[in-house]
């Protein structure tokens, strides 16, 4: 277990243009952190960095409490997933597996030992005999995976491991490795452009765009309070749907795209800018309208597309020039150019700054408790 | 594929009459060396009896058996030197960063385009300042350092992906340990072509050899078969073809072998 801190951190390969600018974050012993953003965001390159295969042109990266800017890739102590996994082609898994043990000149039979125990762990036994061109694109990666994990070092890097796999080995492995991790108390830095598994299996999310990070933090905190308009088209699928709007000072209300007009609750009145604003709404908070509904912003929506994916239905339409989506959970039969009675409330939407972009409004933590409740006859 | 049985009778015409061409003198020298003196001057293609008296006097006329050993361990000395050097130098020029490197490299491969024969004199004058006539360091240290065979590994370095380096570098591997253990075995395809093209083009040398040896201690046969051809007043040709024969077989069989040797090692270094 050891911490990785990035202080001021940033790079430039051209000394001119930094592709990654002004990262401070410290990621604790024993977390899984998530790297996650678009791709060319410079998420491979922090990665590299941290490993010591790219030079670090400003800042400090500390490993431990060892200032580590010079060090060498083997004295970082850490072990790391390529995302083009980097097997040795002329060994055989088994060979590729122990490869750095077989440097570290572990005995041969202890070798062997652990690597039949991860490669069950990873469902590679009937694999080890074979050289990497005779596996599958999602065999060679789990080869890949086995090689770190067996090496056991306080730190590991992965940069998107589980990209080849289908649905439910990706799922499978999503939470192998997560257990992986636990159990071994490994200091985990993983890659992904899939926010499934940063939703899933991060302590904490990093969310970096264009070389900045956009946010850090818990991610039902990411889900429920994004920083910044990109964050929350970024996070949730669905994305959060947005819309410019101002505020009509006159009746109080909120005037989304000249369409919608939500009425601001008094005291959140002074909370706004008058000048003008991005709100979002997350299609779920988007719900059906009941006839005992008294409360929220009633709207007749015309849906332009449908989509029924057996628990949930996914609808758009247009607001203004914003097209919107709205998810309801079970199956709706909802024709397409139909129009369909909806309602929202103030408490669900988030607000942007529309010049700065940074969260005025954070929605109203709607979250559900189990409750023990006692059976009384 | 399929061809039609037209397609592919002619097909197989057009390679027999084309390795006939190819194999004719070789055929023919083959056929002379059984033949005698009056039957070579008749100009018949085959040999009355088959009856290997050229053979015989060829080894009695020569020590042949020396020359070939000779012939051997420079061919072989020269093919693991160039292969060592080529391979530490492409090595250096691809997983190095320095300097000034391309245009070393640069440097390096506009040799290629000086011809060898302008450096003989001056590499003469070295051997003969170091007194290494009539050995075999004489015959080999010159080759080692080879343009062509840089150029060729430093182009398959170059397709091994950079991530395999760095995956060595994580786990801990030195740079000489990376280069031995994952370089070499990768690039097992070029390392043997640039082997067998080593050998045998140092097997064939002439020239080099004939101005570094002046006595029978380390001259290969390829001089040897040339002493055949001048020592009598009329050529016996029947024995020099013996010679030549006798000559050919080890290049034969090495091309054999190494044919099956690039096969494999085609196969094996497919990477990814
Ligand atoms: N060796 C290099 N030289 C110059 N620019 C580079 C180099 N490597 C990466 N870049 C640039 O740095 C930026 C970040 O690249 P990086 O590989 O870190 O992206 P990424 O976030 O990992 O993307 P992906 O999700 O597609 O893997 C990109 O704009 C890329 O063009
Ligand atoms: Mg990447």
């Amino acid at each position: 277990m050891k911490k990785v801190e990035l202080i001021n951190v940033s790079k430039s390969y051209d000394k001119q243009v930094d592709v990654i600018s002004n990262i401070n974050v410290t990621i604790e012993p024993g977390e899984f952190f998530v790297l996650v953003g678009p791709s060319g965001c410079g998420k491979s390159t922090m990665l590299r960095m941290i490993a010591g295969l790219e030079e670090i042109t400003g800042g400090t990266l500390k490993i431990g409490e060892q200032i580590a800017n010079n060090l060498s890739p083997d004295k970082r102590d850490l072990s790391m997933v390529f995302q083009n996994y980097a097997l040795y082609p002329h060994l055989t898994v088994q060979q590729n597996i122990t490869f750095g043990l077989d440097v570290k000149r572990m005995k041969k039979d202890e070798q062997k030992r652990k690597a039949a125990e991860v490669a069950s762990m990873l469902g590679l036994t009937d694999y080890l005999a074979r050289k990497p061109r005779e596996l599958s694109g999602g065999q060679r990666q789990r080869v890949a995976l086995a090689r770190a994990i067996v090496s056991e070092t306080p730190i590991c890097l992965m940069d998107e491991p589980l990209s080849n796999l289908d649905a439910k080995l990706r799922a499978h492995m999503r939470s192998e490795i997560r257990r992986i991790q636990r159990t071994l108390g490994i200091t985990m830095i993983y890659v992904t452009h899939d926010q499934v598994e940063a939703m899933t299996m991060g302590d904490r999310i990093m969310i970096l765009h264009e070389g900045k990070i956009q946010q850090i933090g818990k991610p039902i905190d990411i889900y429920n309070h994004p920083a910044n308009p990109f964050v929350a088209t970024f996070i949730g699928s669905p994305p959060m749907n947005l819309a410019k709007a101002v505020l009509d000072e006159t009746t109080e209300e909120l005037v989304v795209e000249n369409e919608l007009r939500i009425p601001v609750p008094g005291m959140e009145r002074s909370k706004l800018p008058s000048h003008g604003m991005t709100v979002g709404i997350r299609p779920e908070s988007i719900l059906p309208l009941t006839p005992e509904q008294t409360g929220g912003v009633k709207l007749e929506v015309t849906t332009t597309n449908v989509e029924v994916l057996g628990n949930e239905t996914i609808f758009s339409f247009h607001v203004g020039t914003e097209e919107w989506m709205a998810k309801w959970s079970g199956q709706w039969h909802i024709g397409i150019g139909e129009q369909l009675p909806v309602w929202l409330e103030f408490d669900s939407l988030s607000i942007f700054d529309g010049e700065e972009g940074h969260l005025i409004k954070k929605t109203v933590d709607q979250s559900h408790h189990v409750v023990q409740q006692e059976v009384v006859e | 594929m399929k061809t039609s049985l037209p397609a592919k009778i002619w097909l197989y015409f057009l390679l027999i009459v084309t390795s006939l061409c190819v194999f004719f003198p070789v055929l023919y020298a083959f056929m002379i060396s059984f033949m005698t003196g009056p039957e070579i001057i008749q100009g018949r293609f085959f040999p009355q009896t088959f009856n290997l008296e050229n053979y015989t006097k060829v080894f009695d006329r020569l020590p042949l058996l020396n020359y070939l050993l000779n012939s051997f361990i420079v061919s072989i000395s020269v093919m693991l030197g160039q292969l060592v050097v080529c391979s530490l130098a492409a090595y250096a020029f691809v997983f190095f960063k320095f300097k000034g490197r391309d245009f070393i490299f640069f440097l390096f491969i506009s040799t290629m385009m000086i011809p060898w024969e302008a450096t003989m004199i001056p590499n003469v004058f070295t051997i003969r300042k170091l007194d290494w006539f009539n050995t075999y360091q004489g015959l080999t240290l010159p080759f080692f350092a080879l343009a062509f065979g840089t150029f060729l590994l430093r182009q398959h370095f170059l397709t091994i992906p950079k991530e395999l380096h760095e995956a060595s570098q994580i786990a801990g591997l030195s740079r000489f340990k990376f280069f031995w253990k994952v370089v070499l075995p990768i690039s097992k395809t070029s390392l043997v072509t640039l082997g067998a093209y080593g050998f045998l083009t140092t097997w064939n040398m002439y020239l080099w050899p004939l101005l570094i040896t002046t006595n029978q201690s380390v001259r290969t046969v390829q001089i040897g078969l040339k002493q055949l051809q001048s020592q009598e007043i009329a050529t016996e040709w029947g024995v020099v073809m013996a010679g030549v024969i006798v000559v050919i077989i080890p290049t034969l069989l090495l091309l054999f072998i190494g044919q099956k040797q690039l096969q494999k090692g085609l196969s094996q270094g497919a990477l990814k």
